[in-house]
């Protein structure tokens, strides 16, 4: 039975389950459910959570664990020179793409299931027998490959089998277990809510498994990487220049260099127009003003980055161009093309206000009112409580949120990708096109390069250095932050 | 602060004239400095918010300006007698689309006859007013409707891009100059063609619902495809995120004991949420391709990533809206005899739902929006020319979504590709306001204030 058709049996098995399970209850109470510890219900759901759980652990530990049998056993059966002439991968992909072909073949009929496995290159064009079922193999199948195929559709099919009949046994287990445990002492509620209580832990944890995840799949990569590649010259190295064809040069410090310079004129543009307008929105804005300039202000967060990033590609790109270009209204020539530090740093600065003004605001608003009133009361102007009273005892907070800023504008990447440049380089013109961090991950990873090469790796290299730094920023400000609200509570 | 009447008066300047009292109503050189003060610093307010403001209405406006074009499509009127022996000739010639060119030159130069439209272009420099893909539209009509064969149909075949841009006002006659595709003459034959109401450029329901197209033919890219691909993605994501996120919060909000494993995920929460998009998009790539062998540019896996990087915002809100529950509910539940699990899932939850699916709907627009991991398990630099076949292919077949369409076009660096990528950020801009616009409704109407 195929996957889908498991899962029907078992969602089956399930839903009658329930209706045994609470019936038996009934039934065993005579009709009177008040004799019974539990509702009904619970014992119908008693049987469903013994006859699905245990039967959908097998599942999965079944759908991991066979394949990596199956291809252990049949990448035995590959000969050592084949394997060094191409790489094991390919071959194996080889062997389950003609895999694939003969069960398509066979359920098409244009072969019958014997035929699928007895088949020998000697005798049968089988490239061109699949090529007409559809199944476009790249090169001609060799014996080798063609007999690894056979050996794995039976290992596949004999799993298949297996694997029925394993999870279906589980689950019917599972429901008689369930409806033998049913009578009306049983406490049906309590063994179902410790399941469901489980259930709510194993999800609240997927957090936990995520950042595990990203940890190790950037761990696993990195290190992979710095074995072909020296740590000490990608930390110091000065220039960027990777080339597919070995010999690449992978200095991260362009890169980060590049990073920092757009991050800081994006800060430079979001910090004093962000807090500004947050001061004006908390302390000097009617309700009605704030009602409308906030929401207003807020779109700008709402926006997906790909827009920004289209943004300073083609319209503020052309634009600085005319002023600052050759030709541009200033003559002067300083810029080169439309892509530029500028350009990407304006844009996402223009992002980047609303995240500083909300989050401003809020730190604003926690500073108690008596500090204010004390301030007026001693006859400050407005303007005077804010510079001297207010910020001041924002201040922390209001770090704490550039610094988020700072790691969400190091972290962008469809700005930079769009409107930075491609170049790496070192430079403190402005104008002229840097590439990032987070822009040298996509083009490295997105081209047909072989993941096993230093110039792929080398993203996950950059990846590590970009996650740690932004984790770092984020703790920091977060406990500056939380450490800020309590001050004031 | 310095108190104004203490500060001596600062017009004593000549010694011999004696203390001059000031009144208290006139101020002072310092308050009026003062004064000034706060009057540039409320204007520095002003003049920040104005400028956000200033952003917002540019950016807009480059939309809009920029993108409302793609929705609009020139198109080329032309009667084509269907002939039989023609399409059969066609058929049986090795590049099936030349012949139905030739078919197409010939009725569109009795058009031009008929409009009393003289030009000494030849018939392969008129075909270049015509997409490349106008031949493959006739073909496939013919081979669709073999009952039309042998009677002359009204074909409405899109004109090229360069013709599509002139209409438009983005190709301008000196850009021509340097352009081998188009010249001046075909822009005059344009006009004539347009007085004739041959050419005419109207509403193009194809961007909306037709698949992308390759490089050479910006007029026939649609966002239909990549929209089909959005969708699914969205589904997985709604069907991940949702329980996934209720569950958790659950957990967090009203089971978790206060240890420190519990602050170890709140911890981890608070962090997720703040990390960079594109790591997910790493961890997307090695984990559920590199490492499960998922297919690349399925929506599935397209979906699983977002899943990953939306559950906190969601976790985040429905963490809120359940303490926004007041005590008393679970309190009164538990009085009765209900246990706490029931307390929770029979009241609490209920009554929290409303802000739940704000949440849910928000971090879904996010998520509609979000393109940086997308470009990292590959779902660009790929071409969306097909509709998924089924429901299945839709989950598991490569697609592209809506976002990395608009990447994709971006990349081309093509005029015509542009506006495209603009319109399509109009349509995302849609969703996403509609998107944004039902939360706003759940949460005025449904959500309670205890």
């Amino acid at each position: 039975m195929s996957l889908p058709y498991i899962l029907l049996a078992l969602l089956i098995l399930a839903v009658a389950g329930f209706f045994v399970g609470r019936g038996k209850a009934l039934s065993s109470a005579n009709g009177d459910p008040r004799i019974l510890h539990s509702l009904p219900g619970y014992y119908g759901w008693n049987v469903v959570v013994l006859t699905l759980v245990p039967s959908l652990l097998v599942l999965i530990v079944w759908l991991i664990v066979q394949p990596a049998v199956i291809n252990n056993h049949v990448s035995s059966m590959i000969s050592e020179e084949t394997a060094a002439a191409s790489s094991l991968d390919l071959v194996m992909s080889d062997v389950a793409r003609v895999a694939d072909g003969l069960d398509l073949a066979v359920s098409q009929g244009a072969m019958d299931a014997e035929m699928a496995n007895s088949i020998r290159t000697e005798l049968t064009d089988v490239r061109g027998r699949l090529g007409q079922v559809g199944v476009a193999l790249g090169s001609n199948v060799t014996a080798e490959t063609l007999r690894a195929a056979q050996s794995y559709r039976g290992w596949n099919a004999t799993g298949l089998l297996f694997r029925t009949i394993g999870v279906l046994a589980v689950a019917v287990l599972g429901f008689v277990l369930g409806v033998i445990r049913t009578n009306p002492d049983f406490r049906a509620r309590n063994s179902v809510e410790t399941v469901v209580r489980y259930i709510l832990i194993a999800a609240a944890s997927i957090a936990i498994l995520t950042t595990v995840g990203i940890v190790l799949s950037l761990i696993f990569n990195t290190v992979e990487f710095f074995r072909l590649y020296p740590a000490t010259d990608f930390f110091f190295g000065l220039t960027w220049s990777p080339s597919f064809g070995g010999g690449s040069e992978l200095g991260i410090v362009p890169l980060i260099w590049a990073t920092m310079y757009i991050s800081l004129i994006a800060l430079a543009v979001a910090v004093p127009i962000g807090l500004f307008a947050a001061v004006y929105l908390s302390e000097y804005a009617t309700p009605h003003v704030r009602a409308i300039a906030k929401p207003l202000l807020e779109i700008l967060a709402g926006i997906p980055t790909i827009v920004y990033g289209l943004f300073a590609l083609l319209t503020v790109g052309p634009l600085l161009m005319n002023v600052f270009g050759g030709g541009g209204v200033l003559g002067v020539g300083w810029m080169q093309g439309a892509s530029s530090v500028f350009t990407a740093g304006v844009v996402m600065g223009i992002m980047l206000i609303p995240f500083v003004s909300s989050l401003s605001d809020d730190i604003i608003n926690a500073v108690p009112q008596a500090m204010r009133d004390g301030s007026l009361g001693l006859g400050a102007t407005h303007s005077e409580t804010v510079k001297q009273v207010i910020l001041p005892a924002a201040l922390p907070g209001i770090v704490g949120a550039i610094l988020l800023a700072a790691s969400r504008a190091i972290g962008e990447t469809m700005i930079v990708v769009l409107g930075a440049g491609a170049a790496a380089r070192l430079s403190v013109n402005p104008l002229e096109a840097m590439t990032t961090v987070t822009a040298k991950i996509v083009s490295q990873l997105t081209g047909d390069a072989d993941f096993a090469s230093p110039e792929a790796l080398v993203a996950f290299a950059l990846g590590m250095t970009l996650f740690v730094v932004t984790l770092m920023l984020n703790i920091v400000a977060l406990y500056i932050v939380r450490k800020y609200r309590e001050q004031y509570d | 602060m310095t108190d104004t009447t203490l500060t001596p008066p600062s017009d004593t300047s000549n010694a011999p004239t004696p203390h001059k009292i000031k009144s208290i109503l006139e101020p002072d050189a310092l308050t009026r400095k003062r004064n000034a003060a706060e009057a540039r610093f409320k204007i520095y307010g002003i003049v920040a918010i104005a400028i956000g403001l200033f952003f917002l209405v540019a950016l807009l406006w480059a939309i809009l300006a920029n993108g409302l074009g793609a929705f609009q499509q020139t198109f080329l009127k032309v009667d084509i007698p269907l002939n039989q022996e023609q399409i059969e000739a066609a058929e049986k010639s090795v590049v099936k689309t030349s012949k139905y060119r030739a078919i197409i030159d010939g009725a569109f130069a009795k058009e031009l006859t008929d409009a009393n439209i003289t030009t000494d272009m030849s018939a392969r420099d008129l075909q270049k007013l015509f997409s490349s893909g106008a031949a493959a539209t006739v073909r496939e009509y013919a081979l669709a409707n073999p009952d039309r064969i042998g009677s002359t149909v009204t074909f409405e075949l899109v004109a090229s891009s360069r013709v599509d841009g002139y209409l438009k006002g983005r190709v301008k006659r000196e850009d021509l100059v340097e352009d081998k595709n188009l010249d001046a003459a075909h822009l005059d034959l344009s006009d004539q063609l347009e007085d004739a109401g041959i050419l005419e450029k109207r509403f193009n329901w194809a961007f909306i619902t037709g698949t992308d197209a390759s490089d050479s033919r910006p007029e026939q890219a649609g966002i239909g495809a990549s929209m089909i691909g959005s969708f699914f993605m969205m589904l997985v994501v709604l069907f991940l995120s949702l329980p996934i996120g209720v569950a958790a919060s659950i957990y967090l909000e009203e089971f978790a004991p206060q240890n420190r494993v519990t602050d170890l995920i709140e911890v981890n929460i608070s962090n997720l949420a703040a990390v960079p998009s594109i790591v997910f998009g790493i961890l997307g790539l090695a984990v559920f391709i590199q490492f499960m062998h998922l297919p690349q540019s399925a929506p599935l896996v397209g979906g699983l990533v977002l899943t990953l990087m939306t559950l906190p915002t969601i976790i985040i809100s429905t963490r809120a809206s359940l303490k926004a529950v007041p005590p008393s509910i679970r309190d009164a539940a538990l009085g009765i005899g209900a246990s706490k699990m029931q307390s929770i899932f029979h009241h609490v939850l209920p009554l929290a739902m409303p802000g739940i699916l704000t949440g849910t709907i928000i971090g879904l627009a996010q998520a509609l929006g979000e393109t940086a991991p997308l470009l990292l398990i590959g779902m660009v630099g790929f071409i969306a020319s097909n509709y998924p076949d089924g429901v299945a292919a839709g989950f598991f077949s490569p697609n592209s979504a809506m976002p990395a369409q608009i990447y994709e076009w971006a990349k081309r660096a093509d005029p015509a590709f542009y506006e495209r990528a603009w319109g399509g950020i109009i349509v995302l801009l849609i969703f996403l306001m509609t998107m944004n616009i039902i939360a706003i409704i759940l949460r005025r109407r449904f959500e309670r204030r205890w």
